[in-house]
């Protein structure tokens, strides 16, 4: 059972190429240079439509999580109970990326726990940024 | 705007796991309800508000109801955020002169229906594209990470959220319409089963079929009618810096809903502070969403939503702050939020079940997390 997977738009297909190079990318503004996530057309600081593709170091900690519990889609299934994190990002703690937390029971999440980024790759050339923690927990 | 319109009629259906009824049914029949305890003629008719979620269009209603000439109709997006504002916008078309009686109104069969996150599809487009793929589709999952936040940054805990369960509870038990009446203990909230950690069973609201109606007339009109008019002191809408829809995760004020710009506008057009509110009714679909609210509105600081709930602030009849005080979405229905809207009214008439005594101002509130509305009632 596939899970859903995402559809790029014009303002996210930059941002799922990088995760096919296992390379996590934000949007940063072309003129102010503010970094910004989810993608979207204009900088909400200067409304430049300029945007480069920063790569980011792919480190963060968590900022928030969730374990989920019955019913979930039957794609999930057999992963339940499973953490979903939203990462803050170690080059800038406004940016958040969610993701499910590999490598960790979800009774050893916490909030502030370090992680890295990793690539998951699925079906149809879908790539999933997808988080581990730095040091092994539990 | 300030008492140019008032809610003169409500009306609705039973509450049902299965009402077996289809929703343009359903809605005919709440909005005829309404009419009908107004004393107005559906032929008076000349507004129309809706959710743009409603599966009932403008044009069947109309139909049903044989209107001559409808000259506004509008329609209001976001689900839950929607309900307030569909009473506000029917009020700004009276109050500039673009209608006289207007009919707003949600029917929905969420319990036989189905529920919307188990359609995702295979293939997930806008913001929540970067978060159906790691399985976080359902509204509870996405409430749940605020509320985990929210425990971290201010100690707020689970029996916090269990007190506003128990509260709905207690209220619904005196409603004969309520669908959840048998009594519930905090006792029963912490071991009711976790649906999405931190959140519980017990913290999620109902799965209800039901339709709802209310209607909305000029001052003027209010002035004929059989029963005593609500009037619409404020209502307001709000959508903060860099907010979503339910997985507002990205903005810069991580815990700041869209209720923080519903609610300043709301008490600056009355005129008036939280502390004149007598009765509240706070949109539930999830606990949390209350005690955040509470903060959003100001009846309590930032942080603090949670003690609040404590010690029967919540609850009728002698606590502080009453609220959902027909059983809510938690224990009376859960109808997007518009089963919220008409005990706002019932409690400035004077006719709620658990009448809160001499109430002159009643508060609703719509979804927090979702782009939002509000309003403020107040008795004629």
């Amino acid at each position: 059972m596939q899970r859903p997977l995402p559809e790029p738009d014009a303002d996210s297909a930059p941002f799922w190429e990088a995760c096919g190079r296992h390379e996590l990318r934000v949007q940063r503004c072309g003129d102010c240079g503010a970094r910004r996530h989810p993608p979207r057309p204009l900088c909400p600081h200067c409304q430049s439509a300029r945007v480069e593709w920063e790569r980011l170091s792919g480190r963060g900690e968590v900022y928030s999580w969730v374990v989920a519990h019955p019913p979930v889609l039957p794609a999930f299934q057999e992963r339940v109970p499973f953490a979903v994190v939203l990462v803050a990002l170690a080059e800038d703690p406004g940016l958040r990326l969610l993701g499910n937390l590999l490598d960790c029971e979800p009774g050893d999440v916490r909030i502030g726990l370090a992680v890295e980024v990793g690539f998951e790759e699925l079906v149809d050339g879908v790539t999933l940024p997808q988080w581990r923690p730095v040091e092994r927990v539990g | 705007m300030k008492r140019a319109a008032a809610i003169v009629g409500i009306g609705h259906t039973e509450f049902s796991k299965d009402l077996g009824r289809p929703e343009r049914t359903a809605a005919l029949e709440a909005i005829c309800a309404a009419l009908d305890e107004a004393g107005i003629a559906p032929a008076e008719v000349d507004g129309l508000v809706r959710f743009d979620m409603e599966n009932t269009s403008e044009v069947e209603i109309a139909q049903s109801l044989g209107l001559e000439a409808l000259r506004f109709f509008g329609e209001i997006g976001y689900g839950g955020g929607a309900g307030c504002a569909t009473v506000g916008h029917a009020a700004m078309a009276i109050a500039a002169g673009r209608a006289s009686v207007v009919v707003c109104w949600r029917a929905r069969n969420r319990s036989s229906g189905g529920r919307p996150w188990a359609r995702t599809g295979m293939r997930v487009g806008g913001e929540f594209q970067f978060s159906a793929p790691y399985g976080l589709v359902r509204p509870v999952d996405q409430v749940a990470m605020v509320a985990r936040r929210h425990m971290h940054e201010y100690g707020t805990k689970s029996e916090h959220f269990g007190a506003v369960a128990v509260a709905c509870r207690k209220h619904a038990a005196r409603n004969p319409h309520a669908l959840m009446r048998d009594p519930m203990t905090l006792e029963d909230h912490q071991a009711s089963r976790l649906v999405s950690e931190p959140l519980r069973k017990l913290d999620c609201c109902l799965e209800t079929d039901g339709a709802l109606a209310c209607v909305v007339v000029s001052a003027e009109r209010a002035r004929d009618v059989k029963t005593r008019p609500a009037w619409v002191l404020a209502a307001s809408q709000g959508l903060g810096r860099e907010q979503s829809v339910m997985t507002n995760y990205y903005a810069p004020r991580f815990l700041e809903t869209p209720s923080t710009t519903a609610a300043r506008d709301l008490f600056a057009q009355a005129g008036i502070g939280p502390g004149d509110v007598d009765v509240g009714q706070f949109y539930d679909a999830f606990t949390p969403l209350v005690t955040l609210s509470l903060e959003e509105y100001g009846f309590c600081k930032p942080g603090e939503g949670g003690p609040f709930a404590e010690g029967g602030r919540l609850e009728w009849p002698d606590g502080e702050l009453p609220v959902n005080t027909s059983g809510g979405g938690l224990s009376e229905a859960y109808v997007h939020g518009f089963n919220l809207i008409l005990e706002g009214v019932r409690q400035v008439r004077g006719s709620s079940t658990s009448q809160v005594e001499g109430a002159e101002i009643s508060l609703v509130t719509s979804g927090a997390g979702v782009p939002t509305s509000a309003l403020l009632l107040a008795r004629a």
